[in-house]
């Protein structure tokens, strides 16, 4: 019988290298893979997947017992918070605008770069910030967020196909990089870069949010449309190779699963229990479907996630 | 993979006869290998050639059955290895372990735990798929008896696990029927094991840790001696290690059709992990990439629940997104004066709309029409959405007998079918609500006045 020959795919294609941080600021390395998630038998993963953990500038309205007794009253303070979240193994702070939001808020420009300043003072990690996800808001807020954080190449989203000119321009003029996101479409995805460096932003300073579904809330479409990218960039596409971010925490935290420990079937367990493996669960499928860094919520996930990709990048 | 359509034409008469229903013997050709066709229909295909083109056919990973009856658990038969690529088939079997060392009791009990539990999920029912009951305690006796007693507590299927032939005749002698899966012949007992296999016409597993040339040496062995329903066992646990062999193991069958290694994986996701938490993470790994059976060393409703809507995700088909069972759904604990809302089957809308129902407090019942899965304005568009259906739905679940009012609440984006159903269902007043779920509560809040 003859030996069995290990399949080797030959990949044309790489994924970019994004760098964040700079300055005085730690700096990270994503993407430069030249093969599937963890395949290293094939090919070469100079950089590890990361963990970034999501923090809010305003005090969390209706999250689960379990996520706030992890945090305490950290979570009064984005400075407090991110301190805490250097504490609990965050290599990527995420840090979500939630206050500007017309609904929520309505906060401004001002308050706004307060919050980064007090942010980026207060940890040295690369830093990712997220706009209130309303077109003018974003636009007011994420400028002078720009402009607070220049030099320091920190991600500012995010870019979406119906709004993305104003942050795509201060992310040219401040060196930063452009969070483009597209709603679980391959094609809008690649659109959607293709606008971004039209217009100027480098490649390099891209990274994707191809959208994320919770366990049980479209992880399907999320995990599909990971493969579909990474399939067409190691083939070779230049308008796909981008390094991919998911917001895994926030999508799996907000689900009715992660959350309840009233009025559901007893066939649900424990609530506890329950909701870290809604995180963990959804965290594990879109990284060996193809992410460059995940953020999530809960301390004990991010533990755990931190130690799977370490095990999953570990062995040859 | 399957032969193309070219190959396929080699074999058939080139006669252009037209019985089969084709115009030419090529278009039968590329539809037999587009599977749109079978080869029956032809009448004058030799027999060299069914027997040349079943073998060319024969499914790259061998569909294999673990347990008889209703609850038996099929896997393999998968043919891409991205879901995209078309569609994974047969859900991994989900696997409690239990040992003969552990007290009697407790093993009965996790038992009738494990087979008792049950979760709804879109409307379906489901569960664990099988208890694995090792031979820990080497013991033949002491393994047949619990295997006995397992057996007398659950109708799942199961998987003997003993790497002594003598245990595991002992125990198969108790409940060879039920068609468990032996567990497994390794290098040192594979010549008795596959004795065992025969005699019982049991699958067997196969496992090697010594790499995959002797894993596949020992299936060819098997194959060879007549055992054709064939488990893997690669001996790699963990992350890192499973997931590249696994993906090995899915691109040989697939790619290169080797056909020693085209059997489904059973994988141990408890035995590379240090805790309940974690072996749930790897089993989730395993679900996506690439196991047949998973068999896990703990057993929790929470844990299970979520491992269970894992799968239903990933073995999804594409190309039909996951669908609620139609019927009239109850939010919270409705009145006959709550209110009455209709949408469509697609998982998602469900989801969303009975989301912000339950999250803004309001008791109420939500009408599922079946629209094949999509969502509302994809249905409306498609003429699976329209006053007719709405009305039918209505009348077969017999909204009229759950409310005692006659409000009926539509999705803001048909409120062109207001007029039309209406007229279908002239005893109620059309209400129509918002586009987006999001508004759903504040919309209740200022128009629902029953």
């Amino acid at each position: 019988m003859p030996g069995v020959e290990i399949p080797i795919e030959k990949w044309t294609g790489k994924i970019r290298e994004v760098k964040l941080g700079g300055g005085k600021r730690k700096e990270i390395i994503v993407g430069g893979e030249n093969t599937l998630p963890f395949l290293s038998f094939e090919g070469s993963i100079p950089h590890t997947p990361r963990v970034a953990i999501e923090i809010q500038d305003k005090e969390p309205a209706a999250w689960s017992p379990s996520l706030l007794s992890a945090w305490g009253d950290a979570v009064k303070d984005p400075a407090t918070w991110a301190k805490k979240a250097v504490e609990f193994g965050a290599e990527i702070i995420v840090l979500r605008l939630v206050s500007a939001h017309p609904e929520s808020g309505n906060t401004g420009a001002d308050e706004a770069k307060k919050t980064v300043d007090k942010v980026l003072a207060a940890v040295d990690l690369p830093l990712i910030v997220i706009g209130p996800g309303v077109a003018e808001k974003d636009n007011a807020v994420l400028v002078t967020v720009s402009e607070a954080a220049r030099g320091q190449r920190i991600g500012i989203g995010n870019c979406e196909e119906k709004n993305y000119r104003t942050v795509a321009a201060v992310c040219i003029s401040d060196g930063h990089i452009a969070i483009a996101k597209s709603p679980l479409d391959i094609n809008l995805a690649k659109q959607l870069n293709i606008l971004l460096t039209d217009i100027g932003v480098p490649a390099d300073s891209i990274l994707m949010d191809p959208d994320t579904g919770a366990l049980g809330y479209g992880l399907e479409y999320a995990l599909s449309i990971r493969e579909r990218i990474r399939l067409a960039a190691l083939g070779g596409d230049a308008m796909v190779n981008m390094p991919i971010i998911g917001h895994v925490g926030v999508e799996a935290w907000r689900q009715k699963e992660s959350k309840a420990s009233q009025g559901v079937p007893p066939a649900w367990g424990s609530v506890e229990e329950r909701g870290l493996a809604w995180e963990e669960l959804t965290a594990i499928t879109v990284i060996n479907a193809g992410s460059n860094i995940v953020s999530l919520l809960h301390p004990k996930s991010v533990e755990r996630i931190k130690a799977t990709i370490g095990k999953l990048m570990g062995k040859k | 993979m399957a032969l193309t359509g070219i190959q396929i034409y080699k074999y058939l008469p080139k006669t252009n006869c037209k019985e089969c229903g084709q115009p030419t013997c090529l278009a039968f050709a590329m539809k037999l290998a587009a599977s749109q066709a079978e080869l029956s229909a032809c009448p004058y295909v030799s027999a060299e050639s069914k027997q040349a083109l079943a073998a060319a056919s024969k499914p790259p990973i061998r569909l294999v059955t673990v347990g008889a009856g209703d609850k038996k658990i099929e896997v393999g038969n998968e043919t891409v290895l991205f879901r995209h690529d078309k569609t994974f088939v047969h859900k991994p079997g989900l696997v409690i372990r239990v040992k003969d060392s552990m007290p009697l009791d407790q093993v009965t009990k996790l038992v009738g735990d494990v087979s008792n539990y049950k979760v709804d999920r879109v409307g379906i029912t489901f569960g664990m798929d099988g208890i694995a009951v090792q031979n820990d305690s080497g013991n033949a006796a002491t393994f047949a008896k619990c295997v006995e007693a397992v057996a007398g507590k659950t109708d799942l299927p199961l998987v003997l696990i003993a790497t002594n032939p003598d245990s595991m005749s002992a125990a198969l002698e108790k409940v060879s029927k039920a068609k468990p899966a032996i567990y497994a012949a390794n290098k040192e007992n594979i010549d008795k094991m596959i004795e065992l296999a025969k005699k019982y016409a049991c699958p067997l597993a196969v496992q090697s840790s010594d790499g995959l040339n002797e894993l596949a040496e020992l299936t060819e062995k098997a194959a060879k001696a007549g055992v054709a329903d064939l488990i893997m066992d690669p001996g790699v646990r963990g992350f890192g290690d499973t997931l590249v062999t696994l993906t090995q193991l899915r691109r040989l069958a697939l790619n290169k059709r080797f056909e020693p290694l085209g059997y489904p994986i059973i994988t141990f996701p408890g035995e590379g992990t240090a805790s309940a938490q974690e072996e749930a993470v790897l089993a989730g790994q395993h679900i996506a990439k690439y196991g047949g059976i998973i068999v896990l060393d703990h057993f929790s409703p929470a844990i299970a629940y979520a491992l269970v809507t894992l799968r239903l995700n990933v073995y999804t088909d594409p190309q039909k997104p996951i669908q609620m069972k139609p019927g009239l759904y109850q939010i919270l604990e409705p009145k006959p004066t709550s209110p009455l809302c209709v949408t469509t089957n697609f998982s998602l809308t469900y989801f969303s709309i009975a989301g912000e129902l339950e999250a803004a407090g309001w008791a109420s019942w939500l009408l599922v029409c079946d629209t094949e899965g999509l969502s509302v304005l994809t249905a409306w568009s498609a003429g699976k959405f329209d006053a007719d259906k709405i009305a039918k739905t209505v009348k077969a679940q017999n909204a009229a007998e759950k409310v005692t009012h006659r409000n009926l609440v539509i999705p803001g984006g048909v409120a062109v079918l207001r007029g039309e159903l209406e007229e279908a269902l002239p005893d109620w007043k059309i209400m129509v609500g918002p586009r987006e779920a999001m508004a759903v509560g504040s919309y209740l809040k200022e128009h629902w006045k029953v």
